[in-house]
């Protein structure tokens, strides 16, 4: 039985030393994080390890007024395409969440992590978000 | 695959509820098994939609106990579907196919659901949870937050600005209320202007309160039998024309979110079955779980190009009088949104308005009708089309 081609403790782990884990297909050459059991493009099992770009560009936002529990509103989600391809999920940081405005859209930024470490009583592994700052 | 036909539908008021799930449902069921003339120990299976209740009232496997309390008989199965949100669609669907394939002749979907039993920070929590749980979740992204996404999307990729599109939005909730004012059984029965949807809290940005739908308790439920044998059973029996579902990841995959790609693939499916095209189509309800969703909802199904059903809500061509009449009922945003009911009473709905018994807000003449719910975010969508006999 072959293993998961990069697990999320193992995505954890990168993130924390500093690097964006996801993997490349050999089959059709696709770049892309977060994991996935098989190629994002082409269903291909063939995938070797790849730290991606820690860079991209806003495509869209919001400010999060209402949170789930657990979060301290308000905050800007983002959803930024990488410069290899994919669209990742986070929040953008170091921005005054009641000036963003639609002229963020298009903003370049980098790509950085926040840890939220798992409950002592608990199994499993540390959380993550991507966290993304403007670079221009 | 054999003909099926609706032979009878019951629904709760929608709202605050002080019946349990399980209560909910047998009125719901009751009501639809009364219409048909019929009763529980006639039936072959459950199908049932049921998203929280273990969050809400701590009850796994709510399914056989349902079936239990409306009489069905031991050797009928009794099975819960989960597809957030389009849970009661996909019941209904596979209920339906299940008779279609010959497998039952007579069976009742549906769906129940107490959601505001939790209370908001923990709805909005359990709601969260239909995103991806390892690369979502740690954003702190919300359902209001995924559509919010869309909205700054749509205004920037058709050069739409803010503002416009918010007025549109803001319409598209003013014609739910006022659908919603003449449904006795919606949560909310009262109409609002445009400038009190304008003028409320924020949620998440550019989405305020009365862009989005409100948590709501109700049960709804369909009695779906094979025509051969039921066609006569009732006066206006209502035939299953087309149905589809579709799949897909998180949304970080589906990158264009003014595009949803599962909604797409699954009314080509159901369209394609019922031989007909969105032209053809005289009434929809349609997920409406925030007024953007309702827009893209409206390009999605083919009632409008692409980017053109924010100014198409504006010109009142959803409304009940309108070129293509969406959500009559009310809505999500009006009627209410129990999860695990709605799509079973979206049908409802649809029945009701095909055979000509929605009284005050009844579409004129209407003889095909579309069902239209979303699961997650953008991950499961399933569509019913729906024709008069």
């Amino acid at each position: 039985m072959p293993p998961y081609p990069l697990n999320y403790h193992h995505y954890v782990e990168g993130l924390k030393a500093g690097r964006l884990p996801g993997l490349k297909c050999r089959d059709c050459g696709t770049v892309f994080t977060p994991p996935n059991g098989v190629c994002v493009n082409c269903s291909g099992r063939s995938l070797v390890l790849a730290d991606l770009i820690p860079r991209g560009t806003i495509r869209t936002f919001t400010v999060i007024r209402v949170s789930p529990e657990g979060f301290a509103p308000p905050y800007i989600v983002a959803l930024v395409e990488l410069e290899d391809g994919p669209f990742v999920l986070g929040n953008l940081e170091g921005f005054n969440p009641d000036l963003a405005g639609l002229d963020l859209i298009g903003r370049p930024v980098t790509v950085g992590q926040r840890i939220f470490p798992k409950p002592e009583d608990q199994s499993g592994v540390d959380g993550a978000a991507l966290t993304f700052s403007l670079s221009d | 695959m054999r003909e099926v036909v609706i032979l009878g539908v019951g629904m709760t008021k929608f709202g605050i509820s002080e019946l349990t799930q399980k209560e909910m449902f047998v009125q719901a069921a009751l009501e639809a098994l009364t219409e048909s003339g019929l009763e529980g120990r006639d039936l072959e299976g459950l199908f049932i939609g049921n998203v929280l209740g273990d969050y809400e009232e701590g009850q796994l496997n709510i399914a056989p106990f349902l079936g239990h309390e409306i009489g069905l008989p031991t050797s009928a199965p009794s099975t819960r579907f989960e597809g957030a949100c389009a849970s009661a669609t996909v019941a209904v669907r596979n209920a339906a196919l299940m008779v279609a394939g010959g497998v039952h002749d007579l069976v009742l979907a549906g769906g129940t659901e107490r959601t505001a039993i939790m209370g908001t920070p923990l709805a909005t929590k359990t709601f969260a949870m239909g995103s991806h749980a390892e690369y979502e979740r740690w954003a702190g992204i919300t359902f209001p937050g995924v559509f919010a996404m869309v909205a700054h999307l749509y205004a920037s990729k058709y050069g739409m600005p803010l503002k416009e599109l918010k007025e549109c939005m803001a319409q598209v909730s003013v014609k739910n209320h006022y659908n919603g004012a003449r449904n006795p059984l919606a949560h909310f029965q009262k109409e609002i202007s445009v400038e009190k949807v304008l003028s409320g809290p924020m949620i998440a940005d550019p989405l305020q309160l009365l862009d989005c739908c409100p948590f709501s308790d109700g049960a709804a439920a369909v009695v779906l039998a094979a025509a051969d044998q039921f066609k006569g059973q009732v006066k206006k029996p209502v035939t299953m024309a087309g149905m589809g579902q579709a799949s897909a990841g998180a949304i970080i995959h589906q990158k264009d979110l003014t595009r949803i790609k599962a909604r797409e693939a699954s009314i080509a499916a159901a369209y394609r079955q019922a031989g007909i095209g969105p032209g053809d189509v005289d009434v929809c309800e349609l997920h409406d779980c925030f007024t953007i969703a309702e827009i893209i909802a409206s390009e999605g199904l083919g009632f409008f190009e692409f980017g053109r059903g924010a100014e198409a809500a504006r010109r009142g061509d959803t409304a009940l009088t309108g070129r293509i009449p969406i959500n009559p009922s009310g809505g999500l945003k009006s009627k209410g949104h129990p999860i695990g009911a709605t799509g079973a009473a979206q049908v409802y709905e649809i029945v009701k308005q095909l055979r000509g018994e929605a009284g005050p807000r009844q579409v004129a003449g209407a003889k095909i009708g579309v069902v239209d719910t979303l699961g997650g975010d953008f991950s499961t969508v399933c569509n019913l089309v729906l024709r008069r006999n």
